[in-house]
């Protein structure tokens, strides 16, 4: 079976000398092997799956990149790279005996270009100062994952992150004009270049959203956009989940496209509400927020048309945002969301599923009989407009209800396969779902994503158990950290 | 409860507080130290995991774990910024004694701590310092030291000493206030002053600004002669017996007065006093005695924001740069107060600096424990003030003034917020209000 061969690949013996080799090359200060430091990478924004790496190495230059890399590459060490560790899929979950390569310290702004519209930029800038630095252009980077003042845009690239705004603008792939990138055995190369469009194959295309499996990003050149003349948002409630569905339905069968369009539900508002100064009504089953961009007298007409349809649909109020103020403290609610779902639950899982627009009230509502069922709350706060649901299946670790919990969460995004939809419609693969891959793809399928995988990578060290369905990963039931019982019972313990 | 935990059991990080954080690194880019070095052990959300994993036993309190703690300024910068509301200024405030008790410290840290501590929280020892300092400078030793590479071969610690040495005069080290400031018409509250130890010290000038403007908009300002340093310091560097027995004496001092309000014009002063329910929340003789103290504190900006101006104002024409003080704006969410009262002032233009939320460095003794991070994020601070180009820069804070002081390289006049509203007030020009 090819593809299970990554895993022969990433359990080959460690060599001894070449922690001492990566110090060399990097500096003793870049290179941390004591155990307890270790400890803070061994999960990212999946803290569910965690693995202790060997070391962590915190290059400053794409050569001492290429050297740590050099240095995995000689000695059949598997790499992992990671950004600021805020993905949801356990994309930068370590190897056990591996490297993670933090980009963190390659945090420079290279080039802003406002003739040419474009950035150069290193892969540990964060998508919103890729916007600040553009900002006195009056240019911005438009893809906003809802974490954009965290993530890098390293991060962004390997998993072609999406964000609200997508629906208009499209995601990384569409802003990312060239890479520089690290392969797998050291050498360094540019991907794309300065034209939108350029003959042969699109290897750039390939490696944004290839989750670290190609190899590592050290430079992204990325396509900067006007500012819109103007912006406005609407925050319309509805008394039921599925009106505000259909409403959605209902705008983008007008023709409209608007910059964004996003949904928020009683379960998210509430939490919403616990952290910031929420401007949500506090009862509401449901809330869209609908966000328009674009000529002043465009944006206008439209707007009137978007209201009027939610009138349509049900809308039982409907809020405009005044100001610029008003507009941030909308968004500022929404971004905030996931994290903010840790104030009225103690554990929760993410799942990111994506289906048909037009079955949207059609999937919320088969959500929430399931999670009557099984006696299990779900919220419910995604980006409407393009289908991308972010079920948040909430439960507490210490009732109990874990199991329960990641069945649900499994179940969910299932349903998104089985009514045409997609697994993952922005947060990656990675470790979490790999083993769900099978029900999206046909094993012809896998093998072909294997044979592009094994062309940049043949040694199989990058980032390897992410993406493709493993014996390993697959025949334990993957979940949250949970004490061993010899270990709760003091016998055995966890470095 | 495991009862494997590395930590003592005298009040260990709450279990539920560490659960509460979610991993999402909301935290990441406003902590001054991952700013600067990009490691996860030196952001919030790596601490959080090392507390974590201590409490849980699988980590051990060495120096491995102090180094990180101990990285940390306390600014607090990640509380405002994190969506799930990880209160992480009781976690790292219930760790640092645990680090205090159980770590023990480099010989030259150790020294460093212990000469700061019988110096800073004393004002006649700190004045005695001063003096030699300023005798130190105006004899032309500083210039001939440095000439000769003495103080380069000094230990950073003792360094960072030398060069936060404000340009105090004798005179104003040896002032003194009075200790009743009768109200200037008609009373509108009585309130008592914390005249601070370090910075009555060193900023006469900026307690007799505030009991001057409080006195103008109609406030009687009682200046307590008894009392001493507020334990604030203490208490950031995990020297909590210290510190609570600071908090005890100065309500005991306090407390004999009656007050609308404690008036205090340190950002770090203010939030530690603010806290003092905490603090003694254990000791049954001042646990609610404490809890009503701390109610009563006020920074003096947020006094003045509910007088409505009184006093008339004369013109000051200057763009001020206001830098928020990080135990100000992120512990204690005083932001717009500051910025209304420098508004109230006609001519002047008030300006924000970019990265405001990245600390400058001072962080009550960090700059003296940690020299070099505090170095290079002074310079950091230093650098986004003069990229908005100001005549004056506004902080409500001590150890900001002095570090912000250190490491600007144009000259821009240095002050309190309340100094500007005291020139206007009076008439005289900017910076040159000191009599």
């Amino acid at each position: 079976m090819v593809i299970f061969r990554i895993v022969e690949m990433t359990s080959r013996a460690v060599g001894t000398s070449w922690p001492a080799e990566l110090a060399a090359v990097l500096g003793p200060d870049s290179v941390i092997t004591d155990p307890a430091r270790l400890r803070t990478y061994e999960c990212d924004g999946l803290t569910g799956y965690r693995v202790v790496p060997a070391a962590v190495a915190l290059p400053r230059s794409t050569e001492e990149v290429a050297a740590a890399v050099g240095v995995c590459a000689r000695h059949g060490i598997s790499f992992v790279a990671r950004g600021a560790g805020t993905g949801l899929s356990g994309g930068a979950l370590p190897v056990a005996d591996g490297i993670v390569i933090s980009l963190q310290r390659l945090r420079r702004i290279l080039h802003v270009d406002p003739v040419n519209l474009r950035a150069v930029v290193e892969p540990g800038v964060t998508n919103l100062d890729i916007s600040r630095a553009a900002a006195s252009h009056g240019l911005y980077y438009a893809p906003d994952p809802s974490s954009q003042q965290v993530c890098t845009i390293g991060g962004n690239v390997a998993e072609n992150s999406g964000g609200a705004h997508c629906l208009k603008y499209g995601f990384t792939v569409n802003h990312v004009l060239a890479a520089e990138v690290v392969l797998a055995d050291g050498t360094v190369t540019t991907l794309g270049g300065q034209s939108q469009h350029l003959p042969g194959f699109d290897l750039l295309g390939a490696f944004v959203g290839s989750e670290g499996t190609l190899g590592i990003v050290t430079q992204v050149t990325v396509r900067l956009l006007a500012k819109p003349a103007q912006v406005r948002t609407m925050v319309a409630d509805f008394a039921t989940v599925a009106a505000a569905g259909d409403a959605v339905t209902a705008i983008v069968a007008a023709g409209i496209v608007p910059a964004a369009v996003e949904m928020l539900d009683n379960l998210a508002i509430q939490a919403v509400g616990a952290s910031t100064r929420s401007v949500y009504t506090a009862d509401t089953a449901a809330a869209l927020v609908v966000e328009l961009d674009g000529p002043p007298d465009d944006v206008a007409e439209l707007f009137d048309d978007v209201q009027r349809i939610c009138r349509d649909q049900g809308s039982t109020k409907i809020m405009v945002a005044a100001d610029a103020e008003e507009r941030a403290l909308i968004w500022q609610g929404r971004k905030a969301a996931f994290a903010a779902v840790g104030r009225i639950s103690p554990n929760y899982f993410v799942q990111d599923g994506v289906v048909p627009r037009g079955r949207l009230a059609e999937v919320l509502g088969r959500i929430a009989a399931m999670a009557d069922e099984a006696g299990i709350r779900v919220a419910n706060v995604f980006h409407a407009g393009d289908g991308n649901l972010h079920p948040l299946v909430l439960y507490s670790e210490a009732d109990g209800e874990h199991d329960r919990a990641e069945r649900l969460s499994t179940e969910i995004a299932e349903l998104c396969v089985e009514l045409g939809g997609s697994l993952s419609g922005e947060h990656g693969i990675g470790a979490d779902k790999a083993c769900s891959m099978p029900r999206m793809f046909g094993e012809d399928d896998l093998a072909t994503m294997l044979r592009l995988r094994e062309a940049f990578d043949p040694a199989g060290l990058c980032n390897p158990g992410k993406v493709f369905p493993t014996p390993r990963l697959c025949g334990e039931r993957p979940g949250p950290y949970r004490p061993h019982p010899l270990e709760t019972a003091g016998v055995i313990e966890r470095l | 409860m495991t009862e494997r935990t590395s930590f003592d059991s005298h009040r260990p990080p709450s279990r539920e507080l560490l659960d509460d954080c979610v991993h999402c690194g909301f935290c990441l880019p406003t902590c001054p130290t991952y700013v600067i070095n990009g490691e996860e052990m030196d952001s919030p959300r790596g601490r959080i995991y090392l507390m974590d994993l201590a409490e849980r036993g699988e980590i051990p309190l060495d120096r491995t774990m102090s180094a990180h703690i101990d990285s940390c300024l306390g600014c607090l910068a990640c509380v405002p910024a994190c969506p799930s509301g990880v209160r992480y200024d009781l976690l790292i405030e219930a760790v640092r004694p645990q680090i205090e008790r159980h770590v023990p410290r480099t010989r030259i840290d150790r020294l460093v701590r212990r000469a700061v501590f019988a110096v800073f929280p004393h004002p006649a020892r700190l004045r005695v310092a001063a003096v030699a300092g300023l005798l130190y400078r105006r004899l032309g030793l500083a210039a001939s030291l440095r000439r000769l590479g003495v103080v380069r071969r000094l230990p950073a610690q003792v360094r960072a000493a030398e060069e936060l040495l404000p340009p105090v005069r004798f005179r104003s080290l040896f002032g003194r206030m009075d200790a009743v400031v009768p109200a200037v018409g008609e009373r509108r509250m009585r309130v008592a002053l914390l005249e601070g130890c370090a910075q009555r010290v060193l900023f006469g000038d900026v307690n007799a600004a505030t009991a001057r403007v409080l006195a103008a908009e109609g406030c009687e300002v009682v200046v307590p002669r008894e009392q001493q340093c507020c334990g604030a310091l203490s208490m950031h560097a995990g020297r909590e017996d210290e510190a609570a027995r600071r908090a005890r004496r100065l309500i005991d001092t306090f407390e004999r007065h009656e007050v609308d309000a404690v008036v205090v014009n340190v950002a770090g002063c203010g939030s530690s006093m603010k806290e003092y329910g905490e603090l003694l929340r254990d000791d049954p003789a001042y646990a609610d005695r404490a809890a009503r103290f701390a109610a009563s504190v006020r920074d003096v900006s947020e006094v003045l924001a509910q007088l409505p101006p009184r006093a008339e104002r004369h013109r000051i024409d200057a763009r001020i740069a206001y830098h928020d003080a990080c135990h100000l704006g992120n512990a204690q969410g005083i932001r717009q107060q500051p910025r209304d009262l420098l508004r109230s002032v006609p001519g002047v233009e008030v300006t924000d600096i970019p990265e405001a939320s990245i600390c400058c460095g001072s962080a009550g003794i960090y700059n003296l424990v940690q020299p070099d991070a505090a170095e290079e994020l002074g310079r950091r601070k230093a650098a986004a003030i003069e990229s908005t180009a100001p005549d004056v820069v506004a902080t409500a804070n001590a150890g900001c003034l002095l570090q912000v002081r250190r490491f600007l390289t144009t000259d821009v006049t240095l002050v309190h917020p309340i100094q500007v509203v005291d020139a206007a007030i009076r008439g005289v020009p900017l910076g040159e209000e000191r009599r």
